[in-house]
C-alpha cells in the first residue's frame, strides 16, 4: 500500500533528533491542550536510548572521557547519524570516525582506536558459532606443504590496527579495577577472537597483522610470511601461526592449490 | 508435556510448550540473571524476550536463550516491526523474525501498536499514530503480513501515549478491536499502558478496559511507571519500566483477570534491573492473583455441577 502524500510519520519524525525544530503541529494534548512536553517525551526517549546504546557499545570509551564528556560527544553522534537498522547492537559503527574527527576529543588521539576494538568486540560477540582449527590439524600437515596452505577464517575473528596503544588502553578501561598511567605512544594492533563464548583482545606482534590479514584474506601461508617479513624483519612466523591458532583465529584448512 | 509437532528439517526444536501456555506468571528475562534463574531449576514461570536482542548469528545471547528455554515457556516480544508506520515492513526485519520464531517455538508471540523506523532511521522507541480509517488499513496489511512471515498469528499491544492526533477520528479501543476482527490477531493488554494513558489524556482506565476486546487477550503485561509534568504542570506519566508495578495497575488487573479469567502475565522490567528475587517477587504476586481466581472458578464449577 503507498505511504499517503505527507504521513503522519513523515510529520512527526524530522523533529525527533532536531531540538531547533518545534513539535510537529499535528499532535494535541487532551481537550486541544499544548503538546509540546508531550511531545518532548519522545524526543528524551528517542535520544536518551540511542545514546545508551552506544554507551552500552562503547564502555572503555565512556569510562576513559567520563560520563558528561562520552553522553555529549554521543548526542551529537547520534543526532547527525541515527541508527538505520532495528537491531542496535549494529549501531554505532561510523563512532569511531566520528571521534576521530571530534573537536574536543583531538587531545585524545588514541580515543577512536579504542572504540575500533570495542566495535570489533561487539561484532565478535554477535558472531557466528563456529568450532575453531584444533593445533593437531596443523601439525599433521607435510612441512613441505605448509606453504601451500590457506585457512578459513573464524566468523568472530577481526584485526583492529592501532597508531597508538589502543590495546592496552581498551583492557585497562573495559572494567572497573584502577587504571595507572599508560604509555599511549607505542603502535598496537589488536587480534579479536570468540574461539568459545568468551571475546578475547590480544595484541598482535610486530607483522602478526599484516600475516592475519593476508591470511583472512586467503592468501597461502608462505605468500603471508613473505610479505609479513617485508612489514617486519622481526616477524616470528611459528609464534605467530601458533598466536592465531591458539587464539581460535581459524576454522580449518586447505590447500592452495587443491 | 507432548510433542505437538513430531522433529524434522522443517522444525528443528518440537514445540515443547505449545499455546496457551494459561494462567501463568512470567518475566522479561534479563541477562544478568540468567546464573539465578538456572540455579533455582525449573519453575512455573515463562519468560519474555525483546526479538531483536537475538538477532546475531550466535554467541551468548543465543546460548543464554537456549539455556532458559530448555525449561521454561518462552514469550517472543518484537520491539521493532513497525507495524503502525505507513511504509512497508523491513523484509529483512520479517525474515529475521521468522527465523527465530522456527528456531525457538515461542509459546507467544507479540509485537506492538507504534512505529519506530521512519525511511531509512531506527529511532528505538514505540512512537505513537492517529486512529483513523487510513491507518487502519496500514496496521492490518502490515500484521496481515506478519502473521503471514512468521505462519502464525501475533498478539498486538496496546501503547502506552504522550499524545494524540488532530486527525485522530476513531478510540484507541475500537480501532485495536477493528485491527483484531480483520487480521485475526490475539491482543496482548498491557495494564500498565492502560493506566499511563488514561492519566495522560484524562479518560477513566475502567471505561478503557470496559471497552476492550477481552475475549481476544492472549496475555497481559504489568509494569512499573515514573511520573512527569505536562505544559500545564499536570501529571503525566511515562512507561519507563524501571521500577514496581504501581497499586493502581495491581488493582485493574485483578478486575481484568476476574473478568477474563486466569491469563499468562509478563511483569515487564527494562531498565534500572533489580536482582532476581525482586523481580520474582512481583511476579509471584501476579501468580497469587491468577491462582486465586482459578480456585474461585473452580468453586464456581463445583457449585454450578
Amino acid at each position: 500500500m503507498p505511504p499517503e502524500p505527507i504521513s503522519f510519520a513523515a510529520a512527526f519524525a524530522p523533529a525527533l533528533l532536531d531540538p531547533t525544530r518545534d513539535a510537529p503541529q499535528i499532535v494535541t494534548g487532551p481537550n486541544g491542550k499544548a503538546a509540546g512536553k508531550r511531545y518532548d517525551v519522545y524526543r528524551n526517549n528517542v535520544t536518551v536510548s540511542l545514546i545508551d546504546a552506544l554507551a552500552a557499545i562503547y564502555p572503555a570509551v565512556q569510562r576513559i572521557t567520563g560520563t558528561d564528556f562520552f553522553r555529549a560527544m554521543a548526542r551529537f553522534h547520534v543526532r547527525g547519524s541515527p541508527p538505520t537498522s532495528p537491531l542496535l547492537f549494529e549501531y554505532g559503527r561510523g563512532f569511531p570516525d566520528f571521534i576521530a574527527r571530534y573537536e574536543h576529543a583531538q587531545t585524545m588521539p588514541w580515543l577512536a582506536d579504542v572504540a575500533r576494538i570495542e566495535r570489533a568486540w561487539l561484532d565478535a560477540y554477535h558472531a557466528r558459532d563456529a568450532t575453531p582449527l584444533a593445533p593437531a590439524q596443523l601439525a599433521a600437515v607435510a612441512p613441505e606443504r605448509l606453504a601451500d596452505l590457506v585457512l578459513t577464517p573464524h566468523p568472530a575473528a577481526q584485526i583492529v590496527c592501532a597508531e597508538f596503544s589502543a590495546v592496552t588502553i581498551f583492557a585497562a578501561n573495559r572494567d572497573s579495577a584502577p587504571v595507572s598511567r599508560i604509555d599511549a605512544s607505542t603502535p598496537e594492533d589488536a587480534l579479536i577472537t570468540r574461539p568459545g563464548f568468551d571475546v578475547i583482545v590480544r595484541h598482535l606482534p610486530p607483522g602478526g597483522a599484516v600475516f592475519a590479514t593476508s591470511l583472512a584474506e586467503g592468501r597461502p601461508l608462505g605468500e603471508a610470511a613473505a610479505s609479513a617479513l617485508d612489514a617486519s624483519p622481526d616477524f616470528d612466523i611459528a609464534a605467530n601461526i601458533a598466536g592465531l591458532i591458539e587464539a581460535g583465529a581459524f576454522t580449518s584448512i586447505a590447500f592452495g592449490d587443491a | 508435556m507432548t510433542l505437538a509437532i513430531g522433529p524434522g528439517p522443517s522444525t528443528p526444536t518440537p514445540l515443547r510448550f505449545p499455546s496457551p501456555i494459561g494462567g501463568i506468571a512470567g518475566t522479561s528475562f534479563k541477562h544478568e540473571h540468567l546464573k539465578a534463574i538456572l540455579a533455582d531449576g525449573p519453575k512455573r514461570g515463562f519468560f519474555e524476550v525483546h526479538a531483536e536482542n537475538y538477532m546475531g548469528a550466535g554467541g551468548p545471547p543465543h546460548r543464554a536463550l537456549d539455556a532458559i528455554r530448555r525449561d521454561h515457556p518462552l514469550s517472543l516480544h518484537g520491539v521493532c516491526m513497525s507495524i503502525g508506520g505507513p511504509q512497508p515492513l523491513d523484509k529483512a526485519h520479517l525474515a529475521r523474525f521468522r527465523g527465530l520464531v522456527a528456531r525457538y517455538q515461542p509459546a507467544m508471540v507479540s509485537e506492538h501498536l507504534a512505529w519506530s523506523t521512519h525511511e531509512s532511521s531506527f529511532f528505538n522507541d514505540l512512537l505513537p499514530l492517529p486512529y483513523t480509517e487510513a491507518t487502519l488499513r496500514h496496521v492490518c496489511a502490515h500484521i496481515d503480513q506478519m502473521q503471514e512471515a512468521i505462519r502464525r498469528p501475533i498478539l498486538l499491544e496496546n501503547p502506552s501515549t504522550y499524545l494524540a492526533f488532530t486527525e485522530t477520528t476513531m478510540s484507541e479501543t475500537d480501532f485495536i478491536r477493528s485491527v483484531a476482527e480483520r487480521t485475526g490477531c490475539g491482543l496482548l493488554l498491557d495494564i500498565n499502558n492502560v493506566f499511563v494513558s488514561a492519566t495522560n489524556h484524562g479518560f477513566s482506565a475502567l471505561d478503557y478496559l470496559a471497552d476492550f476486546p477481552l475475549s481476544r487477550i492472549g496475555e497481559i503485561h504489568l509494569a512499573g511507571h515514573d511520573e512527569q509534568a505536562d505544559d500545564d504542570g499536570e501529571p503525566l506519566l511515562i512507561d519507563s519500566h524501571d521500577g514496581p508495578v504501581a497499586d493502581a495497575v495491581w488493582k485493574l488487573y485483578e478486575i481484568v483477570i476476574e473478568r477474563c479469567g486466569p491469563m499468562p502475565t509478563l511483569v515487564e522490567w527494562d531498565s534500572r534491573i533489580p536482582d532476581w528475587p525482586v523481580l520474582q517477587a512481583e511476579a509471584a504476586a501476579a501468580q497469587a492473583i491468577l491462582d486465586r481466581r482459578g480456585t474461585a472458578a473452580r468453586a464456581e464449577d463445583r457449585h454450578a455441577a
